[in-house]
């Protein structure tokens, strides 16, 4: 044991750890002691608040708890409530920051004021990790709140059909169980910054106006101090493409990529489950294609976020430019006043809206309905902030130092007989080469996990799905991890779309991977899809699950995610003798205990 | 030579413990007769490879694992394995089969062989690209029509060939069944090849030997017999280990001389192989035709060379023991003397073209092939073609030992019928050179895994090159024969041509000059491993040369002998005769 672990484990969480590790490898000595003097500060604080400060009593006693719950699966909301957290430090007021994954939701009654930021998933429902506390919050189960003040702020995707809906089902719950709200729910689009930020002032300066007199505000921390050096999604590292090529043979209907990234000296670092976050630009050639429809010229000046830029420049670095969001719709409606557009924006279009969207891009609105004499600035206020995009990472930094790797399948559709590309994925696939930089951040994702290396893992993944898997294996392998792994691969065709097959070949023969089973569901022969293996294997999966393996589900979402896991629920069902609801009761609790985690988009 | 009772060094043989023997020997024997773990390698999903070992085992069921060597470099880049295939060659004695056969083959090289078929220099078909999942249903669509793949590869009695003889003569119709007799009769017995491909049941063992002839290691190398009907030699008797010249009376067949020794395979920068032609070693009658096959393929397997594989052939056995101890040895256990070999004479080992009357009063159209490959191509529908003609026909097909095909036994009012299909599909033929008609190129790139340099993709330029000299020099209706391997291993037997080529690595060959026209004498290596220019050189200053000084009638292979001769004074002894 080369040296001592300066943190030791019940102190802080891996992120947490991982973070102050991040940072202290960033900082400037000088910045060094300017942050140990910020967390004396706070511990001050912290002790005041716990009573056992050299405060009056009574002082003590006015003040309440604050509680910062998040529930997510990307890391928004986390974010956005440690974000929360340290602006409250700056006023004075220490906030306790909980994930739903980890909040005993008893513990409510306790609460005084929660703050709860909470994302949508799936098809409008809450995050996977908060499941649990959703399930109690709304069951009979929940106690009566009177005691507790909230506010709530709901993150989602407004091109989703039940926007921000996990968001507004707790609020109404909590106002339902007798608590009170501190400030109305905001919900906020993928672009939830600003919208973030002024939720966030209202309900401290609630929160600050409440603490009152008797309160002893701590000096505001210096704002002068820069943010963290280290790269995340608002700075993200410039990491070099080393590495390119397609992992699909001829004749593939598919044109999966593989890339890898040079993160050497970024201090980026990320644990296998993680992903990687990539800001990329649109394609010049379809902002030309707007510009074309909507009469604008390129080089029209424009300010974006108070810098002056041209349009062109904006609509290819700043803004989402292809799929539609519902504000955008609204917008146009209002600037052309078009009636089909306006009775798709009002109560009467609200049936076929989602539907209409997704086959009516920007470009196709504007073509459909042009504006006369709309202005630069008047276009892109209905556009949204173009949003990174996350890849899974298909690689361990303990096998590859200083790397990335991702796996990619470009997004390509027609619509109204035009070819279209994903923005990202085709700036990856068709605009990028070995040598250039792109964009990137590491997003953690502490719900997506290796367990022991003892442990048994069964790894279930379609499509892209298999990457995280070469990253779990390729850490076991440096781990020199002992637990067993069986994988489920799923794709179209053999020959052709088999991922990385030579080196799961070459893991089944060293034994690191123990078993392997795939499905192909274009082949001539034996089409087949990863549940269907599954339930091939009941029995023997059965007895891996007794005996505590771990499983994991990366890949499409809409259609691999619902299928497996009713596979699984009926395997249980099977194999343990179980009616259908003990079956779910089974997976429920394997998924409570991390046992069962998923990373589906 | 060694006399019979002098000292034979045992060593290497069979009589040695498993454990002294090369790998492939060990192999065999654990296979239990064949079955190794092929069954559960085809339901491997992980890849579409079958195991190592069983990919050995598989040959003598008459499949080679392969892979697409245009996409193994492209592909290992992709992280994905090479594309397997398969190639599966029919076991097809004397390379006779029906017209309802002849449609079943061509299902089935649409439906899983790329949608061609392959005519072989040892008169059979074999399909290529045919995937791991669908072998099985390859191998039973052959079944049937009562063809299989057993022994059509590996450590065994080969595809018997015989003479294709498009005069079909009463003769011949009886060598083509003492070859088929001596085909059945040295058929691997394991009922392996039912299991796994048929699905039969296993038979509980009886206790007896499965394999009676061949024992549980079978031979120590491919062993390969043919027969032959003079004046043709079309079958190149002096290449098999065994060869059959029959020998006609009055009455008919009446017996066979007998050759043996003979091979093409060597190695590159070994020396101790090499290609050998058959020395005939006497004669024997009719009767006797199993009974000496068994003498002389028993003496191979229990004196053929176990230990170094690269020795095993037949050929070395009888280097290494003389050909006196070894023909003491067949006489031995035959039971008899040989009788001496009677007089016969070969006139050339090419194919006779166009139709031909037979002695049934039926006719014979021999096709020309190029390369052996069937397939459809633009302006060249021959798969279709073939497949109307099989729809039509009433006799057989016989594929010929130069990869060609015989539409036999054809009656006088069906000919015009059939011309008219051959015509419409690009069949006819008639337009080729000489030396394009006498050509072999065996498969090489992209499925042969030994494969060098390229063949038969690599035969049409080559040839129009070659034709242009032939031409410039009045020389473009001279039979001459040209043949074509990728690798020295010779599958299109090279080392008998009068002008060859065998690759040593992409766009390098080496030329060998001389051979025999009716395949009775070995050519010689006048250039190693050159390129197409080089090639080019040698051929234009030989042909000019032959032109002008050629005597009447002199084949091109005799001309060469004969300058050679008259340079060997001046050359520096060596491997390579720089004759030109
Ligand atoms: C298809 C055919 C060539 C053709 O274009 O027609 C062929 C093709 C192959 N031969 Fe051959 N041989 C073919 C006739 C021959 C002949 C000619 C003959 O038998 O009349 C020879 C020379 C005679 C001899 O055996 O010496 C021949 C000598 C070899 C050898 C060298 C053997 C040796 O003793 O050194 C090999 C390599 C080996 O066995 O190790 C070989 C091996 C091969 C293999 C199977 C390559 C391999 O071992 O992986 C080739 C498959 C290529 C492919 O993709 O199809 N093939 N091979 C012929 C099939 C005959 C048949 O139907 O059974
Ligand atoms: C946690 C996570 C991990 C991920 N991991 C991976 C990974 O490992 N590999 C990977 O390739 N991707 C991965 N993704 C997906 C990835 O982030 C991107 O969503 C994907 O690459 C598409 O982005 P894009 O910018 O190319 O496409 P966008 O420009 O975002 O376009 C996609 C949109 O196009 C529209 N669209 C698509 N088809 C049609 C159609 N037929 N008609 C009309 N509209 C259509 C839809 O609205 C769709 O949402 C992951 C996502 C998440 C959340
Ligand atoms: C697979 C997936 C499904 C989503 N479904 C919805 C949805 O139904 N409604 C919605 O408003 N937002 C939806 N979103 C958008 C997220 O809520 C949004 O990206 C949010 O910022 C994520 O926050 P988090 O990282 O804390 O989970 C979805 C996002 C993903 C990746
Ligand atoms: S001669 Fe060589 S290259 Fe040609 S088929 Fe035979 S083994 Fe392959």
């Amino acid at each position: 044991m080369g040296h001592l672990n300066p943190f030791p484990a019940d102190t802080l969480d891996q992120d947490q750890r991982r973070q102050v590790e991040a940072l202290s490898g960033s900082v400037t000595p000088e910045q060094a002691r300017w942050i140990s003097g910020y967390f004396a500060g706070l511990e001050a604080g912290i002790a005041r608040r716990s009573g056992d400060s050299g405060l009056p009593a009574g002082a003590a006693a006015a003040l309440r708890t604050l509680t910062v719950l998040h529930g997510g699966e990307t890391g928004n909301c986390g974010g956005l409530a440690r974000a929360f957290a340290a602006a409250a430090a700056d006023q004075g007021l220490v906030a306790q920051v909980e994930d739903m994954a980890r909040y005993k939701p008893r513990r409510l009654r306790e609460e005084q004021d929660l703050l709860v930021i909470v994302s949508t998933h799936g098809e409008g429902d809450p995050p996977q990790p908060a499941l649990d506390f959703f399930e109690y919050v709304e069951g009979p189960k929940a106690p009566k709140l009177p005691q507790l003040r909230y506010s709530v702020l709901a993150l989602g995707d407004s091109t989703y059909e039940h926007y921000c809906e996990a968001g507004r089902r707790l609020d109404r719950r909590l106002e339902a169980l007798g608590a009170t709200r501190l400030a109305e729910r905001v919900e906020c689009d993928v672009d939830y910054d600003e919208t973030a930020a002024q939720w966030r002032a209202e309900a401290l300066a609630l929160l600050v106006a409440q603490a009152g007199a008797g309160c002893e505000v701590s000096a505001p921390a210096d704002p002068s101090f820069p943010a963290a050096a280290a790269y995340d999604k608002r700075n993200p590292f410039p990491a070099r493409i080393i590495d390119k090529l397609t992992i699909v043979g001829r004749d593939s209907t598919k044109e999966t990529r593989h890339l890898e990234l040079d993160i050497a000296g970024s201090g980026l670092v990320y644990q296998p489950g993680d992903a990687l976050g990539i800001v990329a630009r649109n394609d010049a050639a379809v902002v030309a294609a707007l510009l074309d429809a909507t009469g604008l010229s390129g080089d029209s000046d424009l300010t974006v976020k108070g810098e002056p830029t041209t349009l062109a420049e904006a609509l290819e670095g700043h803004f989402e430019i292809a799929i539609t969001p519902p504000r955008f719709l609204d917008h146009w409606a209002a600037v052309t006043g078009a009636a089909e557009l306006e009775r798709l924006s009002g109560d009467e279009g609200k049936a076929e809206r989602q539907n209409w969207l997704r086959n009516h891009h920007i470009v196709d609105i504007v073509r459909r309905f042009p504006a006369k004499n709309v202005d630069s600035a008047t276009f892109v206020a209905g556009l949204r902030p173009l949003q990174p995009r996350l890849y899974s990472i298909a690689s361990s930094l303990s096998a590859m130092p200083d790397e990335a790797h991702i796996t990619l399948a470009p997004v390509r559709y027609q619509l109204h007989g035009e070819a279209r590309h994903g923005v990202a994925s085709a700036h990856l696939a068709d605009r990028s080469e070995v040598g250039d930089t792109l964009a990137v951040y590491i997003q953690p994702n502490e719900q997506f996990r290796l367990p022991e290396d003892d442990k048994a893992i069964i790894m279930i993944g379609a499509g892209t799905g298999i990457a995280p898997y070469r990253a779990f294996l390729q850490e076991r392998e440096a781990r020199g991890a002992t637990g067993k792994s069986w994988l489920f691969f799923g794709e179209r065709n053999f020959r052709s779309d088999f991922l990385y097959q030579t080196e799961w070949q070459a893991w089944l023969k060293d034994g690191l991977l123990g078993r392997m089973d795939v499905a192909f569901s274009r082949d001539r022969r034996g089409k087949a899809y990863v549940q269907h293996r599954m339930l091939e294997r009941a029995a023997d999966l059965f007895a891996w699950l007794e005996d505590g393996a771990h499983l994991y589900l990366c890949g499409d979402a809409a259609r691999l995610a619902p299928d497996v896991h009713e596979a699984l629920i009926s395997i249980v069902a099977e194999e343990g003798r179980l009616r259908r609801e003990g079956a779910e009761d089974y997976v429920r609790a394997l998924q409570r205990g991390h046992r069962y985690q998923r990373d589906v988009y | 030579m060694a006399d019979a009772g002098t000292f034979i060094d045992r060593g290497k043989d069979l009589s040695q413990p498993l454990d002294r023997l090369s790998p492939d020997e060990r192999l065999k024997k654990a296979s239990n007769y064949l079955r190794g773990t092929i069954a559960t390698g085809l339901l491997d999903r992980i890849t579409g490879a079958v195991a190592a070992d069983d990919t050995r085992l598989m040959k003598i069921h008459g499949m080679y694992q392969q892979d697409d060597r245009d996409l193994r470099d492209e592909r290992r880049r992709q992280k994905l394995e090479p594309a397997y295939r398969f190639m599966i060659r029919v076991r097809l004695p004397g390379g006779v089969c029906t017209p309802e056969q002849w449609l079943k083959l061509d299902d089935l090289a649409r439906a899983h062989g790329g949608g061609a078929l392959r005519l072989t220099t040892r008169q059979t078909f074999q399909f290529h690209w045919v995937l791991k999942e669908e072998v099985r249903e390859t191998i039973q669509g052959l079944h049937e029509v009562l063809l299989d793949t057993i022994a059509a590869c590996g450590d065994v009695s080969r595809n018997v060939m015989c003479a294709a003889d498009p005069e079909d003569s009463a003769l011949h119709a009886e060598v083509a069944r003492a070859a088929r007799e001596v085909s059945d009769h040295f058929l691997p017995r394991t009922r392996a090849y039912h299991e796994i491909w048929y699905g039969e049941e296993q038979v509980a063992s009886s206790g007896a030997e499965e394999e009676p002839i061949y024992g549980a290691t079978y031979l120590p190398r491919k062993f390969k017999i043919g027969f032959v009907v003079p004046p043709s030699n079309d079958i190149d008797v002096y290449t098999q280990d065994l060869g059959f010249i029959a020998v006609a009376g009055p009455a008919g067949l009446e017996g066979f001389n007998i050759a043996i020794g003979g091979g093409m395979g060597r190695t590159e920068n070994e020396p101790l192989t090499y290609a050998r032609l058959a020395d005939v070693i006497g004669y024997i009658s009719r009767d006797r035709l199993v009974a000496a096959t068994e003498a002389v393929m028993s003496v191979q397997r229990d004196y053929g060379n176990r230990v170094e594989r690269n020795r095993a052939r037949f050929k070395y056995t009888i280097d290494d023991k003389g050909l006196g101890w070894i023909k003491a040895e067949i006489e031995a256990r035959l039971g008899a003397a040989l009788e001496p070999a009677r007089p016969f004479r070969f006139v050339s080992n090419g194919d006779v073209f166009g139709w031909r009357e037979t002695e049934s009063g039926r006719f014979n159209r021999t096709l020309y092939v190029e390369s052996g490959r069937l397939a459809n191509r633009p302006g060249r529908s021959w798969l279709d073609g073939l497949r109307a003609i099989a729809r039509a026909h009433r006799g057989t097909f016989r594929v010929t030992p130069n990869q060609n095909l015989i539409v036999a036994g054809v009656a006088a009012e069906d000919r015009a019928a059939i011309e008219a299909l051959l015509a419409e599909h690009g069949l006819a033929g008639g337009g080729e050179s000489a030396i394009r008609r006498n050509s072999i190129a065996c498969v090489a790139l992209p499925t042969c895994g030994l494969a060098m340099a390229e063949a038969e993709r690599y035969l049409p330029d080559i040839l129009g090159r070659i034709e242009a000299i032939l031409a410039a020099n009045g020389l473009a209706e001279e039979p001459i024969t040209f043949r074509i391997s990728g690798c020295p291993n010779g599958c299109s037997r090279p080392y008998v041509a009068e002008i060859a080529l065998t690759g040593r690595a992409p766009g390098k060959y080496n030329l060998y000059l001389g051979g025999g026209f009716h395949g009775e004498r070995l050519a010689r290596m006048v250039r190693e491993n050159v390129g197409e220019a080089e090639i080019l050189s040698v051929l234009d200053d030989l042909l000019g040369r032959y032109a002008r000084e050629r005597r009447r009638d002199e084949r091109l292979g005799d001309f060469v002998e004969r300058i050679a001769y008259l340079a060997s004074e001046q050359q520096v002894p060596g491997r390579i005769s720089p004759i030109i």
